[in-house]
């Protein structure tokens, strides 16, 4: 590991990182290039307003470790369009050198080994110097937050989301918008959104029972910045009671609802808003859409799919910029707006390099004092990993693969079925695995473990449900997640297939026979949207499973064959 | 604005436009059966007529479905995939302010809401929008 002082770090809009080849040399050769926290933060200020935006953060305090997915297909008009181009061939889109700092915080590959070289990311003290350093460059930069705040982790589930409140207050957010939150359920949701000092955005959240706009969430707010009064129009994530328990929050719809953003935009343009900026948690190939339909957004700071680019993807005349997850970047966005609209704009995603960004004293004691009575629970080693642990990719991470296999074997299954959700940090070889680790990957208000039964008709159907959301062609119909991740239960899939066709195959792995569509399994899953879900919860089985491994070892998971791509 | 060389590469596959209809329904010639009924046979063209719905139900047993119809005098709304696919019908009349309308619907499976709208003028427009109906389960 590099110290701080003598880290070699290269910011993501600086050029391409020179020379460097060679696999698995990539770590020793991007250290022969030494950087500092000024280049990563250097920016020569642009036009007369600027934005920051950070985006599921997913309560990770602390710097982690975060892999970002070797495969993540796009289907229709998205194929081999960014964010779905991964490692290599992202790296060559972009002109990223292999082995360089942007190799490692934006794609796939080398991943353990770079980071050894290059350590943790994230960690919202760091980010806090970020926002310092762009505020005293633009002191009335907007900070935008797109939500995913306030779930992820141990102390945001003790405190049911009171950790995230207090330090992203002291970061001093303008607005924020919402996805996971809604799983604290809607009376605690109402309690910490009356509580904040910045706005609660969502044109998109309305009342369940009138279809009407909810009272506790603004559309939009309009501020006056850099001589200019801009707009900042909220989307929460459209599919909340869909992918997320709807008995938690009986109260409210969401949905796309892109008539009513048209007439927000509208709106704030006859109010005089001479710049429009949308803080989505839509995803970003609904973002895109989205964009090609409602006309006059200039700026949609898109977050839910958790895609880092390093340069915004132009729709029309609305820039899309996609700034990661986890804390790992802050985006900064300055736009030059005049005569009522936007004339230019530059963008940096700025890479949170843990070790070579100075925390702020100031956020880092506020989070010590957050962590400070959970420390013992936080800290106990449950196990060790030899191999890489991580999650993102669309069919199986090694993280699902072992929390699969705690499902069955200590729920005594057939089949383990875990949800395709993108937020959790990754573990390196030879780290300790934490409590705090398996929370990180498990936190949830509805991580009850059930063990049910199953026939082969309907785990087909899931399956067919599941990849319906993700390989839908039309981005309006997909929600964000990935693939339900599937323990020892193996399957083709043709993923430009029509919904119902796309799964064949289907194989029981621990007898190799084919899954019977007339026989029940014995299935154990997790994060059920059914009320009254019973069983242990998740990240105890994950313990107890990791307590009696000692020593991790994830082999690769061959069991998804993946076709028509 | 500044553009890159990438940028518009991104552009360009922006500009596609992708449409899915996912599994057909069973239903959809009842549908048409029906719609024959009102229209005579009669072609149903695009025009004013829109019909908002959900891209994917909160709930199939209760998804919102708004009509609106500027000079229409009756709009009838179907759910293809329902085994009784006629849903509602609203007539207008000259003191209506708006031609106009919203209700629940019941919707079995993921399908196309039709509407047909007849106008003042005795043509017909048409319009519909595609509800999926999901399980549920996994957000990012």
């Amino acid at each position: 590991m590099i110290s701080r002082r003598d880290f070699l770090q290269v910011g993501m809009a600086a050029s391409a990182v020179v020379g460097a080849s060679g696999f698995g040399n990539w770590a020793r050769l991007g250290a022969q290039q030494a950087l500092t926290q000024d280049q990563l933060l250097e920016f020569d200020s642009f036009g007369n307003v600027s934005l920051i935006h950070v985006t599921d953060i997913h309560a990770q305090l602390k710097p982690i470790y975060f892999r970002e997915p070797s495969i993540n297909l796009g289907v229709g008009g998205n194929k081999g369009a960014v964010p779905h181009v991964t490692g290599a061939e992202f790296r060559r889109l972009y002109g990223i050198a292999d082995g360089s700092p942007s190799h490692y915080a934006l794609s796939s590959g080398d991943f353990s080994s770079l980071a050894q070289a290059y350590g943790r990311v994230g960690g919202l003290d760091r980010v806090a110097t970020v926002i310092k350093a762009i505020r005293a460059d633009r002191p009335d930069a907007l900070l935008l937050d797109g939500g995913d705040t306030w779930h992820g982790s141990y102390t945001c589930y003790h405190s049911a989301g009171q950790d995230m409140v207090n330090v992203m207050n002291a970061l001093q957010p303008d607005a924020m918008t919402f996805h996971w939150e809604f799983t604290l359920g809607s009376d605690r949701v109402a309690e910490l959104v009356e509580s904040l000092p910045f706005a609660a955005l969502g044109q998109n959240i309305f009342d369940a029972e009138w279809d009407e706009p909810a009272e506790l969430f603004a559309p939009y707010k309009l501020f006056e910045r850099g001589g200019t009064k801009i707009a900042v129009i909220g989307q929460a994530f459209p599919y909340m009671p869909i992918a997320n328990p709807r008995w938690m929050f009986p109260e409210y719809s969401f949905g796309i609802r892109d008539e009513n953003m048209a007439a927000m935009v509208e709106e704030v343009r006859a109010a005089g808003a001479q710049c429009v900026v949308v803080l989505s948690h839509n995803g970003f190939d609904v973002d895109k859409k989205m964009a090609g339909i409602v006309p006059g957004i200039d700026v949609i700071l898109s977050g839910h799919t958790h895609d880092a680019l390093p340069e915004p993807v132009l729709v029309g005349e609305t820039i899309i910029v996609a700034s990661g997850s986890n804390g790992k970047f802050v985006s900064r966005v300055d736009l030059d707006i005049r005569d009522g609209r936007m004339m230019g704009y530059r963008t940096k995603l700025i890479p949170v390099f843990s070790d070579a960004i100075d925390p702020d004293p100031e956020v880092a004691a506020l989070i010590d004092a957050e962590r400070a009575p959970h420390a013992a629970q936080l800290t106990e080693v449950i196990g060790r990993t030899d191999s890489l642990l991580y999650r993102r990719g669309n069919f199986n991470g090694t993280w699902d693969d072992l929390i699969c296999d705690a499902l069955i074997s200590e729920r005594d299954a057939e089949i383990a079925l875990s949800p395709g959700v993108r937020w959790g940090p990754s573990l390196v070889p030879g780290q300790d695995i934490t409590r705090e680790d398996i929370w990180n990957v498990t936190s949830m208000t509805y991580g009850e473990a059930y063990r049910t039964e199953m026939t082969g008709e309907f785990l087909k159907i899931v399956l067919e449900d599941v990849a319906d959301n993700i390989f839908n062609p039309d981005p309006y119909y997909q929600q964000g997640g990935d693939m339900v991740r599937t323990g020892g239960l193996g399957y083709r899939v043709n993923v430009t297939a029509p919904q119902g066709e796309r799964i064949s195959n289907m194989t029981l792995l621990s007898t190799g026979e084919p899954i019977d569509p007339a026989r029940s399994y014995v299935v154990a899953g997790w994060a059920s949207v059914n009320e009254g879900t019973k069983g242990p919860q998740i990240w105890d089985v994950v313990e107890t499973h990791i307590k009696k491994l000692g020593t991790v070892t994830v082999d690769p998971n061959t069991s998804v064959d993946v076709v028509g791509v | 604005m500044e553009l890159t060389r990438r940028n518009m590469l991104t552009m360009g596959s922006a500009a596609l436009a992708a449409y899915g209809l996912g599994a057909l329904p069973a239903f959809a010639s009842l549908t048409d059966d029906e719609i024959a009924k009102i229209t005579g046979g009669a072609e149903t063209a695009a025009g004013e007529l829109t019909i908002t719905a959900p891209e994917i139900a909160e709930n199939g047993n209760t998804v919102p479905i708004s009509i609106s119809a500027p000079g229409a005098v009756m709009v009838a709304i179907f759910a293809e995939g329902n085994p009784v696919p006629n849903v509602a019908t609203f007539n207008f009349g000259p003191l209506n302010p708006t031609r106009s309308a919203s209700t629940r619907i019941r919707l079995a499976t993921t399908q196309n809401v039709v509407a047909i709208a007849k106008m003042e003028d005795g043509s017909f427009q048409r319009a519909s929008a595609e509800v999926k109906v999901t399980i549920g389960g996994c957000g990012g």
